[in-house]
């Protein structure tokens, strides 16, 4: 027993001082915006303008706002107004920082059955999906896109008790997972655009329906508050945060494209709520 | 299938193309998987061999149970040792949450029942004839489980490479105590489950064929470095 825990502890040393090189940071992320490919191009201009590292946990905001709420990052970049300003007001962060936003898209099999294409909203889109009972495939997993879908069925008059299975199809999985998923039985999904884009097992799924601003998805940075965890890394969040928000930094978000189509509106505002 | 030749053709082109983050992944996935391997023999080993030797009151309940935790789901584990590592849980204060050694202490925790299990059964029938010899030299406890193991070695190292086979293939658990940080723990198995969710199967399932190849070489250089399954030393 003594030897394993002096091995065990030797090893920790070990592999604890090799990461304390660098200045570095933890930050929770929704699947979403790394999917869209924009924290591979961020990154690295983090590293070169701040010489610090930010260690990207890829998780759903649920799980985010969990590991924010445990102190185990230093600050996180989700979506989802309604639980990101839950976890300000139970003292978990201290604020919070709007970004930049995307849209989510509703995808579907190219022959579309329910008929969605050309739809004047997205809640009529749903609706007719509804009607139909055609599958759909939902996230299920309580992220910031499940969220949200689940609010456009309550708008477009579903009982949420009532989704049936026999259509409805509750993935419980990522926004990758699930869109392998909808590929597979050739379902209606609703999908943030960048990882639609970059979706690479599309099969006979096609974009049918997006623009509308229901469909709106804002980011919000909210770095974990010290007063609750004093080990987290606020100076190097704020940092962070003020970079986010810099001028430079905001074009480069705005510039950022995959295959000629932009994805991220920045929105940063100087005032926080 | 297409994704399948593509996905070993493109893992053929990674391979050759010597790329510097597959190359850190790959290390990572051996540096990980191997400590576990080590720290879990020396912990499940002896544990094997002093159940086998050893006759007490809850011994068949002891060995019972041992043997269901073979079959430890890695996703429970994998949360129990989040929530320990975690800063609001009782060892937060060690700061190992999304570290390789988190993901050591999960796979330690996954492999030394399977490991101390395959142990124990090889030593017991070790110890049926070795029994009468041991006893009648006046050998002390320690020196019996000594003796087993090493006449055992054949056996046990197959012990040591079911939980290497285990640990290499395992993802449940290091993705939720590992986090799967690009450079720091990405490794073989939580890269693979990543790109499959990009859609990109094809990449995924050439991670996939060289996390198999890596199994095999390492078990080929264990064999060879061991000198076990040749002619002369069967």
């Amino acid at each position: 027993m003594t030897l394993t825990m002096r091995i065990l502890s030797t090893l920790s040393i070990v592999l604890i001082a090799s990461q304390a090189n660098a200045a570095e940071m933890k930050l929770a992320v929704t699947t979403s915006f790394n999917n869209s490919g924009l924290s591979d191009i961020l990154l690295p201009e983090i590293k070169k303008d701040l010489g610090l590292d930010v260690q990207m946990l890829v998780v759903g905001t649920g799980q985010a706002l969990k590991l924010g709420r445990a102190g185990d990052v230093d600050a996180i970049l989700v979506h989802s107004k309604k639980a990101e300003e839950e976890f300000i007001s139970q003292g978990y962060g201290t604020h919070r920082r709007e970004i930049m936003y995307n849209d989510f898209v509703i995808i579907g099999p190219s022959s579309d059955p329910a008929k969605i294409l050309g739809s004047n909203t997205v809640i009529s889109a749903f609706e007719k999906i509804a009607t139909k009972q055609h599958l759909f495939v939902s996230r299920g997993d309580d992220s910031g896109t499940h969220r949200k879908e689940l609010s456009l069925w309550k708008a477009a008059n579903q009982d949420l008790e009532k989704l049936d299975a026999s259509w409805y199809r509750a993935a419980g999985a990522g926004m990758g997972a699930t869109l392998n998923t909808a590929s597979g039985i050739n379902a209606y999904i609703m999908s943030d655009r960048a990882s639609w884009l970059k979706f690479g097992n599309k099969g006979d799924l096609k974009l049918l329906f997006s623009g509308d601003p229901a469909l709106f998805n804002q980011y919000a940075y909210l770095p974990v508050n010290p007063q609750k965890h004093s080990h987290v890394k606020i100076k190097l969040a704020e940092k962070l945060e003020a970079w986010l928000i810099s001028e430079k930094t905001q074009k480069l978000i705005g510039k950022y494209t995959i295959n000629g189509e932009v994805l991220f509106t920045p929105n940063a505002k100087t005032k926080v709520n | 299938m297409n994704d399948i030749v593509e996905g070993m053709l493109s893992a053929f082109r990674l391979i050759f193309s010597l790329d510097r983050d597959l190359f850190e992944i790959i290390l990572l996935s051996l540096q990980v998987t191997l400590t576990a391997v080590i720290i879990a023999s020396i912990i499940g080993m002896p544990m094997g061999a002093w159940l086998a030797v050893n006759r007490f009151k809850f011994r068949r309940f002891t060995i019972a149970i041992l043997n269901a935790l073979m079959g430890l789901p890695p996703v429970v584990v994998g949360l129990i040792v989040y929530i320990m590592l975690s800063r609001s849980g009782p060892f937060g204060v060690l700061n190992l949450l999304f570290t390789p050694t988190a993901m050591v202490i999960a796979q330690v925790i996954i492999i030394t029942p399977l490991i101390a299990s395959i142990s124990h059964q090889a030593i017991r029938d070790l110890w049926a004839d070795y029994h009468d010899l041991l006893i009648s030299l006046n050998t002390t406890k320690r020196q019996r489980i000594l003796t087993l193991i090493k006449d055992a070695r054949r056996s046990l190292l197959t012990g040591s490479l079911a939980g290497f086979g285990r640990a290499i293939g395992e993802v449940g658990a290091i993705m939720i105590v590992g986090g799967n940080i690009d450079h720091l723990t990405r490794v073989l198995t939580t890269a693979i489950a990543l790109e499959t969710g990009k859609g990109e199967f094809a990449f995924a399932l050439a991670l996939g064929f060289i996390l198999i190849a890596l199994a095999i070489i390492v078990n080929l250089a264990i064999h060879t470095i061991s000198k076990t399954e040749r002619a002369s030393n069967w």
